[in-house]
């Protein structure tokens, strides 16, 4: 006797919507709400397409090498923003930081002697100190990121103003250890620089202690919904200071970075430093109101700003246009973000 | 009754505190704000005491701390009190304009200023109402009747010089020109005037001479020998070594055949150079500013093929002693015969000169640059 064992029609509410039909609209906001990187990748791409057809050099392996090593430093702090962006925070000393770590090391080791690893270190630790400070400033005395960041800003360029006293320290002061980043080999057809490769290590482990840690989980906790959070037992600001913390290490790190790129130390460096970073972290799908995102999206946003800067370059687009089409880009991205975040599951 | 009287009393007492504690703040005196803020020289002896700000662009460009090295040296050899401001980047007038509010308050002498833009000009105007003589300091203000007067250097000279020396050194050979500007979402004089005045001594029509990136991109030029151009790109270095790296990367990727780099300052020039040697094309380099290092020191070593010198830490000092003078004697800075301004002048540098273009050689430039050795 054959029993015909009757399915089960879904009964509850939550099965009920889960197995909803969704529309074709309704399926992509799906999933990039699950996979933010995803709308930032295929700006990428289509970008890479139009520039290729206006002008073929965009294609070619020596303008993807130019792109790479521009986009590297910014790339590289902004991993420190996206940490502190997913905590639903701003970093607005991040150019400040990492000026001021750069001035310490080159400046010890070009006129006060000290021997260039340990000046790389100190340097490192003044990064990590003024992240610290802001961490501080945001967990115990309780003030909002973009407040402390702003006061913090001011500070740190004028320390580093002061310190150096303006003047920038050339390449033949230093010891060879703080302009290793400047090494340049080729990889097949790409002229790469090593500060590049760290940099992309430096993505990777970031990316890795994110996703795969429980520290990692926390930090979209809190940025999430800092209450909650909270209320299931995380120790938010532990957290949060960790954040800016960590922040100002990578900042600090990156200083070497930039010394390799630049040549030189100058306080006059990456002048709009603020700005570039949360305009990757931005376009790249990370939510300025935390909890989602991540450091790959943040690296293709770095990635897409600089080629639309050569794109529109090699297009022979005016230079002033293409400061109008990165702010077109940042609203566009925003707006995603903003769409992607109506989602409710 | 008595409970809120205490209380009332123990709550005054902070406020006393703080109120006294401002009035001894303002009785010392207050240094002009923000980076560079500086206060030197004492009103001492039988001179009359003098006050003069000197409002910079910025704090960072080194041409402006030149600028106010010059003014405190200045200050202290004559018995001058210096206060020293500057703006925040280039381009902030705000940070000019309550420096300039402040310096009325303080009852100065004198303002020195390279105006941010055209922004300050009614605020100036304001402090010359209040009896305070304002100074333009390498930029003149638009109108230039907005100060007093103007010490300055000419930057479209400056460039006029460099492009004159390049068209010279082409010698017939085409020109394949990348122009290495200031700011692409910003207007600043001196970034026109040099580019500008660059193109005007290769003698390539500019068309309007306010304006950067308008030109031809290709024709015949009419310095030197006389050839052909083509202008690859303009590109913005935001003045620094690491824009003006990316610039020039930028450049090359929109075409390897260059061998004429304008810049707008040596740092530019110096991280232009970097890139090219990493592309492998060699091209010439022209700059302006006339710093130590980078600067003089990169035209020595071959780096820059030719820079235009200016004195920044002259301007200052000349500044600093009219509005002394004018202060205790009366006596009012007069402009060079001629033009509408007191010239500080601009020198070519450069160990490759050419016929028909007074230069000087860096050892000679070496004596008078501005900024660390």
């Amino acid at each position: 006797m054959s029993v015909t064992t009757p399915t089960n029609a879904p009964t509850t509410a939550a099965e009920q919507f889960a197995m909803r039909r969704q529309s074709p609209v309704q399926r992509i906001q799906h999933l990039l709400h699950s996979h933010p990187a995803i709308s930032p990748l295929l700006v990428l791409i289509v970008a890479f397409i139009a520039f290729t057809i206006v002008n073929p050099r965009f294609a070619q392996p020596a303008t993807i090498s130019i792109i790479l090593q521009q986009t590297a430093v910014i790339a590289a702090l902004a991993i420190g923003q996206t940490l502190i962006i997913l905590t639903a925070g701003i970093d607005l000393a991040v150019g400040a930081t990492c000026i001021l770590s750069m001035l310490v090391m080159s400046n010890l080791a070009a006129s006060n002697g000290v021997p260039g690893p340990l000046a790389l270190l100190i340097g490192i630790a003044v990064g990590t100190l003024c992240g610290f400070i802001n961490g501080i400033l945001v967990t115990r005395v309780k003030l909002p990121p973009f407040i402390v960041t702003l006061g913090t800003l001011s500070i740190y360029t004028a320390i580093g103003l002061m310190y150096s006293g303006g003047q920038s320290v050339a390449r033949a002061s230093m010891p060879p250890i703080l302009n290793v980043m400047a090494t340049r080999f080729k990889l097949g057809p790409f002229n790469l620089t090593l500060g590049l490769v760290f940099v992309a290590l430096m993505a990777i482990v970031v990316a890795f202690i994110l996703s795969q840690t429980a520290w990692g989980r926390h930090v979209y906790a809190v940025g999430d919904d800092i209450e909650a959070a909270r209320l299931v037992g995380i120790r938010v600001d532990r957290v949060l200071l960790s954040v800016y913390t960590v922040a100002g290490l990578i900042y600090g790190i990156t200083a070497w970075v930039l010394i390799g790129r630049a040549g030189t130390a100058s306080p006059n460096a990456i002048v709009d430093a603020n700005l570039e970073t949360i305009t990757a972290v931005v376009i790249g799908g990370t939510s300025l109101f935390g909890g989602r995102g991540g450091i790959v999206g943040t690296m293709l946003g770095a990635l897409i700003v600089y080629s639309f800067n050569i794109g529109l370059s090699l297009a022979g687009v005016d230079a002033q246009l293409r400061v109008l089409a990165i702010g077109v880009l940042i609203i566009v991205a925003v707006s995603i973000d903003q769409w992607i975040r109506k989602v409710k599951a | 009754m008595q409970r809120s009287r205490r209380r009332l009393r123990r709550a005054l007492i902070p406020v006393a505190l703080l109120s006294s504690a401002t009035l001894v703040l303002a009785a010392c005196g207050g240094n002009g704000a923000s980076p560079g803020g500086d206060s030197s020289g004492s009103a001492g002896g039988s001179d009359k005491p003098v006050a003069v700000t000197l409002i910079t662009k910025t704090a960072t460009n080194p041409f402006f701390i030149a600028m106010q090295q010059g003014a405190e040296q200045a200050g202290k050899d004559n018995n001058v009190t210096v206060t020293t401001v500057a703006g925040k980047a280039d381009g902030d007038e705000q940070t000019q304009i309550d420096a300039i509010e402040a310096a009325i308050a303080r009852g100065d002498n004198g303002i020195l200023i390279t105006p941010a833009t055209d922004g300050v000009v009614p605020k100036i105007q304001e402090a010359r109402d209040a009896g305070l003589y304002v100074i333009a300091l390498d930029t003149p203000p638009n109108p230039a009747s907005a100060v007093d007067i103007t010490v300055a250097t000419v930057n479209f000279t400056a460039g006029e010089l460099i492009g004159k020396w390049a068209a010279g050194t082409l010698a017939g050979s085409d020109a394949n020109i990348a122009l290495l500007d200031l700011f692409n979402d910003k207007i600043a004089s001196v970034d026109y005037n040099r580019d500008q005045g660059f193109l005007t001594g290769m003698g390539i029509d500019v068309k309007d001479k306010k304006k950067n990136g308008d030109e031809a991109p290709s024709g015949k030029y009419t310095g030197g020998k006389g050839g052909n151009y083509t202008i690859v790109c303009n590109e913005p270095t935001q003045g620094a070594t690491d824009g003006g790296k990316t610039a020039m990367e930028t450049c090359l990727a929109k075409s390897k055949n260059i061998n004429l780099v304008y810049t707008i300052n040596e740092p530019a020039a110096v991280g232009a150079s970097g890139a090219l040697n990493d592309a492998g094309v060699k091209a010439t380099i022209v700059s302006v500013d006339g710093g130590c290092d980078p600067g003089i020191k990169a035209v020595k070593d071959g780096t820059i093929g030719a820079t235009s010198q200016q004195y920044p830490l002259k301007m200052a000092q000349l500044g600093v002693e009219a509005i002394a003078k004018n202060a205790r004697t009366g006596e009012k800075p007069t402009v060079t015969p001629g033009l509408d301004f007191y010239d500080t002048g601009v020198q070519l540098v450069t160990d490759k000169p050419v016929d028909g273009v007074q230069s000087i050689t860096t050892a000679e430039a070496e004596k008078i640059c501005w900024g660390a050795k």
